[in-house]
Order: C-alpha cells, then structure tokens, then sequence
C-alpha cells in the first residue's frame, strides 16, 4: 500500500492519476466494507469530481497541493455539506449539514480526495466503537477484536489500505488509542492548533482533531494542511500552522526523555516492555532518559469524567427534536423532547449526560465539577513541572493490545480505563503522539505514546520517526 | 399611588437591552427587526451541531458605553453558558455572563435627584422568538408553535438594578432615564414596542426601615405604563395579601396587560436549575485600556447633562416647557433646538416646534436640516407665517423636503406684509363698532373676535400675534 506522501509524488508526476487512487481505494473499501463496518457512507460522486479537479490541475501544470489525490476518511463526527453526518447516533441519521467544517475545506484545498465518513463510538464516547448506534466496526487486523475507539473507523479504514490517511477527533484518547489498536501512527494535537468549527462537540474544552496515517511522514504532511489560526473557532491558536514535515528527521539527539511510571502502571507486561524497548531505541540515537513519577496523573481519569460530561450534558441538549434529526411526537414540547431523546440515544450517552447534569447541578457542582477542574490545574501545573526536566514523555498509550468485542461492554469502568494513559494530554491541552513499536498477543500491534508540552508537535514527530526507524521501517 | 397603613414599595429593575450591532452577538448575520422569519440565521445562531461562537467586538464596545454611562467599572469577565430547554433556544443554552460580568457598581441619578445603584450591566444572547397558537397561547397548550430564529443571537446587555426604587412612579423614571442613556450611547434604540428594552419587576413591599420582604418578579412589561401599573398592582396585592394575615411566596408573575393584572408564572422551588459553566468555547473577555479609552472618547454627552444644558436657556420655564424639553432630550431633538437658538430663534418657540411637531414625525426628521427647522422658526417668529401655518410649513418640509419660503409661497402663505394686515384690521373696525368700543374699554376677550374675523377674511394666513398688535397700534 502506497503512503499518501508518494501517492501525492505519483498523481503531481503522472506516474498515477487521482482518479487512478480513487478507484483503488473504491475497490479497498468495496472488497471489506461489509465485513468491518468502517464507513457509514461513502461519497463516491463527490470524490470523483474532487479527482478530476485534481487531474484538471495537474493537467494545466498547476500545483494540486500537499495531498493531492490521496484518498482520506472522516470521522462522522465532522460536517460535511450535503453529506450525512450523524456521529453514529440516531438522533441525527438524516441530517446533512449545510456547512463544511474547517478541516473540510482545508483538505478539499490541499488536494484530497474525501471518500466518506466512518463508524464511532456514538458521540465520540467509547474506546472501541461498540457504542455506534449503526453496529461495531472490526479491527482489520483481526477482525474477532476492536479497532479501539471511539475513532475506531477511521483507524480501521487506514489499517485496511482503504485509504492512506484519516481524520478523528480526540477528546481523551479517541485517536490515540484506535491508532495503537491498529498499528497506526495517530496524533493528538496541542488544544487550539486544530480548528474545532465544524467538529459536532463532545466536550469542547478536551476535543481536537487530527491524523492518522501509516508513517510519522504522512502524520506530517496532514497534519501541517489540518492546523492553523481559524477565525470562526475562538479557542484557536493565533499562529499559523507549524513546519513538522521539515523536522521529522531532526532526530532525537541531546534530547532528554522522561519515562512517565504512571503512564505505564497497569499496562500489560509486553506493552511495558515495548515502552522499556522504546527508551532505550531512544538512547541509541542520542537521547538521555529518566524514569520519572507525576503522581497528578492517576486523578486525571476521575476528572475527566467529571469535566467530559459535565461539557457534554450542555453540548448535546440541542437534540431535542425541534429543529433537525430525529423526531418522536407527544402531547406537548417537553414529552416530546423527552421522547425524542430518549429514543435517539444509546446507553453510553444517555449515562454520560446523567453524569455530567449531576456534576453540574446546584449544590454537587463544587464537589464534582469544581473539584474536577482543581484537579485539571494541578495536572497542568504537574506537567509543566515536568518538562522543566525533560523534553519529552514516555509512556503506553494503552494498557494492551486490541481487546475482543465484548471483553469491557459489561462494566464501563473497564472500558474508561482504556483511556487512562491518553486523558491527562487532553486535560492540559497539550500535544501527544501515539506510534507502533513492536507486537504483542498474536502478533497485534502495541503503541507507544510520546507526550510533549503545547506546540511541541514537531518535537513529537522526530521522535516517533526515531522510533518507526528502530521498529524496523524505513 | 402610595400605600396605606404605612407600608412601603421595594423595587429594583432588570433591564433588557438589545445592542444595535450590524450584526449578531456571535456570528455575522444582519441583526434587524421586522425581516421575513428565519431569513437572518446561519449555521451559529441556529446552534447546529458543530458551529461555534466568535464574539462580536462591537457588542463589547456597546457594553462598556452602557457601562461607562451608569459610572461602572469596566471588568475583566467571562462567558458562561444556562442550561434550560425551551424550543426558541436553538443550543438550549443561553451564553451569558454570570459571576464575572463585564460591567459592576454603577448608578443612575434621576431627574428628581434620587440615586439609584446599578448592581451590574452585563452580556448575553437573545432567543428566537415563539408564536403560540391555539389553546392557552403559551407553549404549554397550544396547538401549534412556530419560532422564528431571527432574533437568536441578537446581543443583550441585562442592567440589573439595587433594590433602591421605592415607588412606581421612581420605577418609571429610572426606566425612562435609563432609556435615554441606552439613546444616547448609541447601543439601543429604545423602542420598546418592538421589544429592543424589555424590562423585568422585582417588587416586595415592607414597613418603613424594616427588612425587606419576600419578593416576586414581574415579567412581561412592554412599556413605561405596563411598568408602572404591574408595579402598583403588585404592591397592592402583597399588601392585602399580608394584612389578610398571609404571606407572599417567592415567585415569577406574569402581567396581563388587558386585565391589568399579574398572575402566577412558576413558583420559587419549581425553579430551574441552570447548571451554570463556564463557556468552554468563548475565550475570557478583558478589554485593555486601550479598547476602553477609545470607547470612552466616543461617548457623547448623557441626557442629564443635555437637559442641564437647555433648561439653562430657558428664563424661569413652566412645567409645560420643562415637559417638553424632556420630550426634546428623549427624542434626540436638542441639537436643533439649539441650532435655532443660535440662529437667534426663541427657546421657547424652538422647543415647543420640537416637542410637538418634529416629534409627530420622528421617522422624516432624520432627513430634517437644521436650516430649514431655523428658517420656520424665524418665519413664524417674524410673523410671516401664523402658527398654524408654521406646522402646516413644518410638515411639509418634513414629509417632501424643499426650502421652507418656497413651500410658504406655493401654498399661499405669502406673507400679509403689515400695511395690509392692518387695512384688513381697520375694515373690521369699522365692520364692528360696537365691539370695537368694548374692546378699547378694556374686554380683553374681544380681541379673540377680531382675530377670529381676520382669519376669516385671510384665510389663516394672519399671524395672531400681528393682529394683536395692529389692534394695539389702534387702541
């Protein structure tokens, strides 16, 4: 399977065409979309026009931009116009945006080829896309286990070469994790360096976009057409996108690196020894290493599921059957908001606005959200702590390899712990990585997790690329 | 009204403002009143999922004069968001300010020199507008509801008021000053017929110097009237309500204007719980001192300091000339007014032309010049047209433009020079001998004859003054 880097160089040379890798993906999609649930709906029209433009261009020997022709997968969580967006929930099959989100259209502008939109936990909550009211989608690798979640198609659509790049969201690990799952690189960005205007809100102050891609290079290359200042995002940051391409080759060397004990702590002993072995490949190429305890972490799970509802209970009120999706009549407005909700929500959802409509209520807000977000300041205040000793950190990015359908659905405790090494980058806002290093439990991918302060993109992706080296691929 | 028994009216204000932006507090659709429904809305201010809000800076600026003008201090604050459902809140949250608003600690003196305190002046967003039909004609009952989305989203200022009000009528005078500061800043128009100042009551009544009572908000006041009415009628209510031995229960009320009275809206312990957070999608607003001396600099001067200015130019003025200068300052008039005054036309003349005919017409005077408002005056002050033809002239000038004299001439209000104005008076002199005689033996009322009988033969076009003063000339 071609990266996107050298499908871009191929459709720029006319060594191949974007409708040529169209086609391809088309075919990949068509051959196991049955079977692993990946997309919920595919735009061939569209992406056929965005092909021949692309074409058009290169014909007259205009630049096609950064990602021209290459095939890419949304998360059903991003609006698209006219194309349907439901964010896997029932209370939105149907609606179809008449509005483009950023990244949209920044893609569209860099040449991509938009295929179509993919499975999710509903909402963006979960850790393995069994929450998507339209059915699971599988891991392509193997296909009896979870792609992870709640990005889980979109992960699944790059690990089964449907397409060489991808988008999701992450709001406590959704991209992260899904990538580790399936052998992917996945980034989650510094808050505000992605556009969140057009990204159907979970919890606004933790959700950010961005990539997954097969190499740390393509990571690059998306992610440098996915980030910049957006004036219709007021969280945005004010600088323009950042030069990550340029430095993925810096290497590590003099760089210091802290070996985080809590973001290992309960891991599985093959994905410790991943992380051990992720060190020392660090070591090797110049890099100096420290283990190092931040003890603010292990109170980042019970935040963030204070924080992450509380913001979700206000952000999905608007689905009350009013204005667009699903509508179930009653006798008066209330019963049939009532009824609508009730109706178009899975059980993860609903269990989450119960949750975050606790924490916010008058005389619990102190106890619960207050408290969350004391406790959010003290993990900010604790990482920049940290990195006044180290550049970097190590750490899982979860604590096993992808997990069977089933295994956590009974409790979701366990299923929140999937994410228990990813939340406290969401938390501080800050950027993290997450890229395969070596296998586990029949041959399924483990994922190491980079983490570094604000803005510290370019920072992350040398590393990984050190990394992906040491892993063995060129 | 005042309370028998010795009981005692408490009552402080909230006072909704729309701002007069462009466009909406969040996004750029066109904030205009009176456009087909669900013409001004976009992604944003119908809250679909995935739009996001941008603050605009000119509400910021409309909010710190409001602020600037009640002797505020400008604060660094916040946004929060109100969570309730209700059909015409597209999100089903309001964004608003909550514990850190952008404006805290003001007054407001009143024309009568009574202080009253502003708590805070804060932003938030307006909601769609809903029409209830059938049943009850609220959303509870109807048959049918439609909303129109245009007004999501319109920026509001709230000027919440201290308890400080101790009687409808001082209640109606904040109101009113109030409005006119709002005028003047250039942040509202006022109009509260269209909705663009709503204000809420918060009444409770007490024996003099004891602690406050229980108190009920009153909503749904549309005008000064309503105000004061609903304000009278509430007090009254708790009044016997407390003398027959009750208690008042804390409460929202609604007024019924037709009845003229208010009725239980919800109760206090069925109240909602707002769940209040901050906004995690506005950043925090704490404009510098930059941004607040511009907005400084741009203010002009406030009503009280306009009214100061023409009563000064007044000698010794009746209530009914201090009634209309309040009409002039109200309306934004003085500027000409004062234009005539300095053109050498009388106050008096000036202010009574404004108060009454500019203000008849107060859509047309936009397009007035100041030279053709100055030129009736003198016209009329001169005696070359009468007053009634001065406002047929005012109108005119008003309705079609075109010079004052030329409208005179076309309509026949050419002058009566003096020396026909008097041969006119010496034929009826001569026509009525007999009340000539009394006239000169002192029956002052006589003279309204003669100039009755003038103004029959001219057809109007005598200036009543003038035959005054031939009838004088002959005495």
């Amino acid at each position: 399977m071609k990266t996107a880097v050298q499908i871009a160089l191929d459709v720029k040379s006319g060594a191949s065409s974007a409708a040529e890798e169209l086609q391809r993906s088309l075919d990949a999609i068509r051959a196991r979309n049955d079977e692993l649930h990946v997309f919920l709906y595919v735009d061939e029209e569209g992406a056929s026009v965005a092909a021949a433009k692309v074409d058009a261009l290169v014909a007259r020997g205009d630049d096609a931009g950064a990602l021209a022709g290459v095939p890419i997968a949304v998360k059903d969580n991003m609006c698209q116009r006219g194309i349907p967006t439901t964010c896997a929930s029932k209370i939105l099959e149907g609606w179809r945006p008449p509005y483009n989100a950023t990244v949209i259209d920044r893609l569209t502008s860099a040449g991509a080829l938009l295929v179509g939109k993919t499975n999710l936990d509903e909402f963006a909550m979960g850790s393995s896309t069994e929450n998507s009211a339209f059915g699971p989608t599988r891991n392509p690798l193997d296909p009896s286990r979870v792609p992870g979640g709640s990005s889980g198609g979109s992960a699944a659509a790059v690990a089964a070469g449907m397409t060489a790049l991808a988008i999701g969201s992450d709001t406590g690990g959704s991209i992260r994790q899904p990538a580790a799952l399936c052998g992917l690189v996945g980034v989650k960005p510094t808050y505000g360096l992605v556009s969140r205007y057009g990204l159907v809100a979970f919890a606004s102050s933790l959700d950010q976009i961005g990539p997954f891609a097969t190499t740390v290079t393509d990571a690059a290359v998306l992610l440098e057409v996915l980030a910049g200042h957006d004036p219709m995002d007021s969280t945005s940051l004010p600088e323009p996108s950042p030069s990550l391409v340029a430095h993925v080759n810096d290497g590590v060397a003099g760089k210091r690196v802290g070996l985080v004990r809590e973001l290992i702590d309960g891991a599985d002993q093959e994905v410790v020894d991943a992380v051990n072995r992720a060190r020392d490949a660090l070591c090797e190429a110049g890099a100096t290493a420290v283990e190092l305890s931040i003890p603010e972490l292990r109170l980042g799970l019970s935040a963030y599921y204070l924080i992450a509802p509380a913001e979700a209970s206000s952000n999905l009120a608007r689905y009350d059957g009013v204005r667009y999706g699903l509508r179930v009549d009653a006798d008066d407005v209330s019963a049939m908001n009532e009824a609508t909700r009730t109706a178009g929500f899975g059980a993860e959802v609903k269990r989450r606005i119960m949750l975050g409509t606790y924490a916010l209520s008058a005389g619990y807000y102190d106890a619960y959200y207050g408290q969350a977000l004391k406790v959010r300041t003290q993990m900010i205040d604790a990482f920049a702590r940290a990195y006044g000793q180290v550049d970097l950190l190590l750490g899982a990015t979860t604590p096993s390899v992808a997990f069977a359908f089933g295994a956590k659905t009974a409790n979701p405790l366990t299923m929140y712990l999937s994410d228990v090494f990813t939340i406290p980058t969401n938390l501080a806002g800050e950027a993290a990585i997450s890229v395969p290093f070596g296998t586990g439990d029949g041959g399924l991918p483990i994922g190491v997790q980079l983490l570094g302060p604000g803005r510290s993109e370019a920072r992350l992706f040398s590393a990984a690329r050190v990394l992906e080296r040491a892993d063995g691929r060129p | 009204m005042t309370l028998a028994n010795g009981w005692e009216i408490v009552v402080g204000l909230e006072v909704h403002t729309e701002l007069r932006t462009a466009s909406k507090m969040f996004c750029g659709c066109a904030n205009a009143f009176g456009a087909e429904p669900n013409t001004n809305i976009c992604p944003v201010c119908l809250g679909l999922p995935g739009s996001l809000p941008v603050l605009n800076e000119h509400a910021v600026d409309l909010a710190m004069a409001i602020g600037m003008a009640l002797h505020c201090t400008i604060a660094p604050s916040t946004f929060h968001r109100k969570n309730y459902f209700y059909p015409d809140m597209p999100k089903d949250f309001q964004i608003s300010q909550y514990d850190l608003p952008i404006n805290v600690g003001g007054y407001l003196d009143l024309p009568d020199d009574s202080r009253v305190s502003i708590e805070r002046a804060h932003l938030e967003e307006d909601t769609g507008k809903s029409t209830h039909l059938g049943g009850t004609g609220r959303l509870q009952g109807a048959d049918r509801s439609l909303v129109d989305y245009n007004r999501s989203g319109v920026p509001l200022v709230e000027i919440v008021s201290g308890p400080d009000i101790r009687s409808s009528s001082q209640a109606r005078a904040y109101a009113q000053e109030l409005r006119g500061i709002l005028i003047a800043t250039g942040a509202s128009d006022g109009r509260m017929e269209e909705g663009s100042m709503r204000i809420d009551a918060n009444v409770s009544v007490r024996k003099a110097d004891e602690a406050f009572g229980t108190r009920c908000e009153i909503k749904n006041l549309n005008s000064l009237r309503s105000l004061q009415r609903a304000i009278d009628y509430e007090a009254q209510r708790q009044v016997e309500l407390l003398e027959g031995g009750g208690t008042v229960r804390q409460e929202t009320r609604h007024w019924d204007e037709n009845v003229g009275e208010t009725s239980t809206m919800r109760v206090k312990e069925d109240a909602d719980d707002y769940r209040y957070f901050r906004e995690p999608d506005l950043v925090d607003l704490a404009p510098d001192q930059s941004w607040q001396d511009r907005v400084r600099d741009g203010l002009g001067p406030m009503p009280a300091e306009r009214r100061r200015a023409l009563v000064g130019r007044l000698m010794n003025p009746t209530t009914a000339q201090l009634d209309a200068v309040e009409v002039v300052i109200d309306l934004g008039l003085e500027p000409l007014v004062n234009a005539a005054a300095d053109a050498g036309a009388d106050v008096t003349l000036a202010i009574s032309r404004a108060a009454n005919e500019l203000a008849a017409d107060l859509g047309d005077v936009a397009k007035l010049s100041p030279e053709s408002f100055i030129e009736t005056v003198l016209m009329e002050q001169r005696g070359e047209l009468s007053a009634t033809q001065a406002k047929t002239v005012l109108g005119e000038v008003l309705a079609h433009g075109g010079s004052p004299r030329a409208i005179a001439a076309a309509m026949g209000f050419e002058q009566l020079s003096s020396s026909s104005l008097g041969d006119t008076v010496e034929a009826l002199i001569a026509q009525y001998p007999d009340e000539w005689a009394r006239y000169r033996e002192g029956d002052e009322k006589l003279a309204q004859f003669f100039i009755g009988q003038v103004m029959k033969v001219t057809k109007g076009q005598a200036n009543g003054k003038s035959v005054i003063d031939e009838l004088q000339a002959r005495r």
